[in-house]
């Protein structure tokens, strides 16, 4: 099997994977990054959300091959100490149920705010739009990401 | 002493060794906290659960095991609030283990039936007493001054006359010394400094950094894993298996045949994944072959036909029928849904010959053990089991299939593994909430008085289909209350409050649409029959009038109910577990098509614990209930489910949830438990308030289905 180099959290990683595996598999498998995590696998929950060159991809259905030199950011790497102000933000409003979720809601949220650091409530509802959370937990999901866009 | 190196990988062997409340004289919390453990075990008083429930350091860390499994309930952070509470310990000097199975020192230690804290209100206080009665009593030795004139507070242990005070920490080691007292005395709730207020999940800071928690996560050297394939259909079994393709892909190790089951065990889940696709696995029928047109046929004669168990009788309902001046009839329905929670089943299992590991998430541990017991023959006390963090389990990690299965592939292939479903394995995978079909009929009176009611609820595998002691009985005279059931090779279980999840709607809505026959306004209209029960109770209540009529009364007032312009309310009560909710949902139109905007949710729990999490489960209860009863739904063809994933099998997402507003009953009535009742109402004060939008009753579940949103031509 090829050896692939990663970009990861600002780190170079290598696997010896098959060429389609997902980004998902290769990150929980390989590399030890667990916090990256699975739900349908077919890009329709994003329980797997990352980023990928600041934009925010599907883990699941992202073939490691697909990748090559592009910069790979999960939720172990979003900020050093867990302070970025979208974790800060969740703990504050005290987001997560069973939390299995909450790192893809994040991902995704800070892929938001990115684009858009004081998005409306309908921009936040439509960039969360596909990430599911079972446990409903919606509303502090959506307050959070408020919080966090007044302190960047 | 041991160093706290804990590295992901060993995170969850880790709290093996800490798990079971024999502490090893570290805190692997923080990587500084090298602090020996004084007091290793508080016995708890007059029982004999809770022995290792907590321990102190001599650095005043307070360490709480949480016995139950933590699926999102919250229970990780309640449990020890109650504890920190009573023993007046510091809380930001409160760290929270899950404990693994331990049947000797814990009891109830499972999650389901919204039970835990109305089960342990009373350990965890007692429990938290005594050691914080232990620790003044070592400080009153010490200064040589009677306990009495001590007290506790924030970690400390005060003697105000002297002005002296010494942490819990620095008397940890004498308290454990010191003979158990029998009789503490617990606090008056006025003094209640923890419970009740908002306190943050306990496991946020490891949620949101992505530490590795759950089941999924859970990786051990040289382990393999594996996917199973199952009958796609209900009712089918095994006929031919050809697994040369599968086998002789890259990383597979075996194919594995056993009961119904073709096991695909890898070096990695990708190489399983694509293995399982070339299997080629042919079924024969082993049983009837169902489809949702059956199921509907089926409900339809039986309701008519079928031989029911007489749940309630009350008075002569054929009397009141026949001399009614209104018959008001209705049939509900409801389909078959997946529990769906976000993190698939999966488990560890080590079957070795000195005894089995298994590790992963489960509601109920000591079941799932004693079944991997009884099928290898193994005695309970060379199992271990070690409970993750759930991904949700909403009832369905009550069941253990997916335990017991990881063991016997284990058994069967020699080697650790861990076996994993797919959510297409989820979702077809079985143990639905059943599909149930209700009948209800209502006979009024010539001024609109309830005087007959009848329900008849057929279900698939659904067990008791009403509960019959519920609401409205107790306040009609002639009643009558009958179910069946209907058998079918798909598998159903418990799901999150089961059956009130669908009956509680099918009831409220229905008895809306009996306050209309009858010209009442529907709170009016309940109310009136609370107090029929008060004054002329028709046979034994089993629910509380005054607890009822109190978040009834309230939700009219929070709502501001039939007193706004252009939203149209519908209102829903319903008792479940042992709490009671109300609920008054809002609707508007837009583009022709009715929109939910606002739910209002009175609930009593009794006791609110953390205000946080208790908001959090109401908020997340209705937005659970709101989503199935609009979206979810599990159709059959050929006993297959139509739906696979979660392209076809629809959940709530965030734009569709309303706006929620929860308020609290503090009645100072013990905790009576909040992870099931916010839902059940849910459904009928949305169908109600859809019918004030639209004229149109909304029967069926999933709503998106019916009339009300149909576009118009
Ligand atoms: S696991 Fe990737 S979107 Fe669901
Ligand atoms: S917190 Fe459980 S799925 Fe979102």
């Amino acid at each position: 099997m090829p050896v692939y180099t990663l970009q990861i959290n600002g780190k170079e990683y290598k696997a010896d994977v098959a060429a389609d595996t997902p980004l998902l598999w290769v990150l929980r498998d390989n590399l030890s990054l667990l916090g990256t995590k699975f739900g349908c696998g077919i890009a329709q929950c994003g329980a797997c959300s990352i980023l990928m060159n600041g934009n925010v991809t599907r883990a699941c259905v992202l073939p490691v091959s697909s990748i090559k030199t592009a910069a790979i950011t999960t939720i172990e790497g979003l900020s050093e100490k867990g302070d970025h102000p979208l974790q800060l933000a969740w703990d504050e409003v005290d987001v997560p149920q069973c939390g299995y979720c909450q790192a893809g809601q994040i991902m995704t949220a800070a892929a938001l705010l990115k684009r858009k650091p004081h998005p409306t409530d309908a921009e936040i509802a439509d960039a969360l739009n596909g990430n599911i959370c079972r446990c409903g937990a919606y509303h502090r999901i959506k307050e959070a990401v408020k919080l966090a866009s007044t302190k960047i | 002493m041991q160093k706290t190196n804990t590295s992901r990988r060993d995170f969850l062997k880790l709290t093996t060794i800490t798990g079971g409340g024999l502490m090893l004289g570290f805190s692997w919390f923080s990587a500084d906290a090298e602090v020996p453990v004084l007091i290793s075990k508080i016995p708890f008083a007059a029982s004999s659960g809770f022995n290792s429930y907590l321990s102190i350091a001599s650095d005043g860390m307070v360490t709480i095991l949480s016995p139950n499994p933590e699926l999102g309930q919250n229970i990780m952070t309640s449990f020890p609030m109650i504890v920190a509470e009573e023993l007046d310990a510091d809380w930001t000097k409160v760290k929270v283990l899950q404990a693994k199975l331990d049947t000797k020192n814990f009891d109830r230690q499972l999650t389901g039936g919204s039970g835990a804290v109305p089960h342990s209100w009373k350990r965890l206080r007692t429990a938290g007493a005594t050691a914080r009665a232990m620790l003044i009593e070592a400080a009153a030795q010490q200064w040589g001054v009677p306990a009495e004139e001590c007290t506790a507070s924030n970690g400390m242990v005060i003697h105000s006359k002297s002005g002296k005070q010494l942490d819990f920490g620095a008397l940890a080691e004498k308290a454990s010394l010191l003979p158990v007292p029998k009789d503490v005395k617990l606090k008056d709730r006025s003094n209640f400094k923890i419970i009740g207020q908002p306190v943050k999940n306990v496991a946020n800071k490891s949620i949101i950094t992505g530490k590795p928690l759950y089941g999924l996560d859970f990786y051990r050297e040289g382990m393999l894993f594996a996917m199973i394939q199952r009958p796609a259909s209900f009712g089918t079994k095994i006929k031919l298996v050809d697994s040369a393709a599968a086998k002789a892909m890259p990383d597979i190790v075996d194919v594995v045949v056993f009961k119904n089951n073709v096991a695909v065990v890898g070096k990695s889940t990708w190489a399983v994944m694509k293995a399982r696709k070339v299997l080629k696995v042919e079924y024969e029928n082993d049983g009837a072959i169902e489809s949702t047109a059956d199921h509907n046929n089926i409900f339809k004669s039986l309701l008519d036909t079928g031989k029911f168990d007489i749940k309630r009788k009350n008075g002569d309902v054929d009397a009141a029928f026949s001399t009614a001046a209104k018959i008001i009839k209705a049939e509900y329905q409801c389909p078959f849904l997946s529990h769906a929670p976000m993190e698939p089943m999966n488990f560890f299992a080590d079957v070795r010959a000195d005894g089995i590991e298994l590790v992963g998430p489960t509601q109920t541990p000591a079941s799932a053990r004693n079944a991997v017991s009884k099928l290898l023959g193994v005695p309970e006390d060379k199992i271990t089991l070690e409970i993750t963090r759930l991904g949700g389990g909403f009832g369905r990690r009550l069941k253990f299939d997916y335990v017991v299965e990881a063991a016997e592939l284990s058994s069967l292939i020699k080697a650790p593994v861990k076996v994993i479903w797919t959510r297409e394995d989820d979702v077809t995978g079985g143990s639905y909430r059943p599909a149930v079909r209700y009948r209800f009929e209502a006979a009024l009176d010539s001024t609109g008085n309830l005087v007959g009611y009848k329900l008849r609820g057929v279900g698939i595998n659904a067990g008791n289909t009403t509960r019959e002691d519920n609401f409205p009985s107790g306040a009609v005279d002639n009643l009558l209350i009958e179910s069946m059931e209907h058998k079918s090779p798909i598998t159903t279980g418990a799901w999150r409050a089961p059956i009130t999840n669908f009956l509680g709607f099918a009831e409220q809505a229905f008895l809306d649409e009996v306050a209309e026959a009858a010209g009442k306004d529907p709170i009016q209209f309940r109310l009136e029959l609370l107090a029929k029960a008060r004054t002329a109770p028709a046979g034994a209540i089993k629910y509380s009038i005054d607890r009822m009529e109190a978040v009834i009364k309230l939700a009219a007032e929070k709502s501001g109910w039939g007193k706004k312009l252009g939203v149209f309310q519908g209102f829903s009560v319903y008792y479940s577990h042992l709490s009671y909710v109300a609920q008054v949902c809002e609707v508007m139109m837009e583009a022709g098509k009715p929109v939910v905007k606002k739910i209002y949710a009175v609930s009593d729990c009794g006791q609110v614990i953390n205000l946080s999490g208790a908001r959090q489960q109401v908020m997340g209860g209705i937005t659970d209930g709101l989503g199935h009863a609009m979206y979810s739904k599990l159709t059959f063809k050929g006993g297959a489910t139509d739906q696979k994933n979660f392209n076809n099998y629809r959940l709530i997402r965030m734009k569709e949830i309303p706006e929620i507003e929860c308020y609290f009953v503090d009645n100072g009535i013990d905790p009576t438990g909040l992870g099931e009742p916010a839902l059940p109402p849910t459904g009928g004060a949305v169908a109600n308030a859809i019918f004030k939008a639209t004229g149109k009753r909304l029967r069926n579940q999933p709503f998106i289905d019916e009339e009300a949103f149909a576009a118009k031509p």
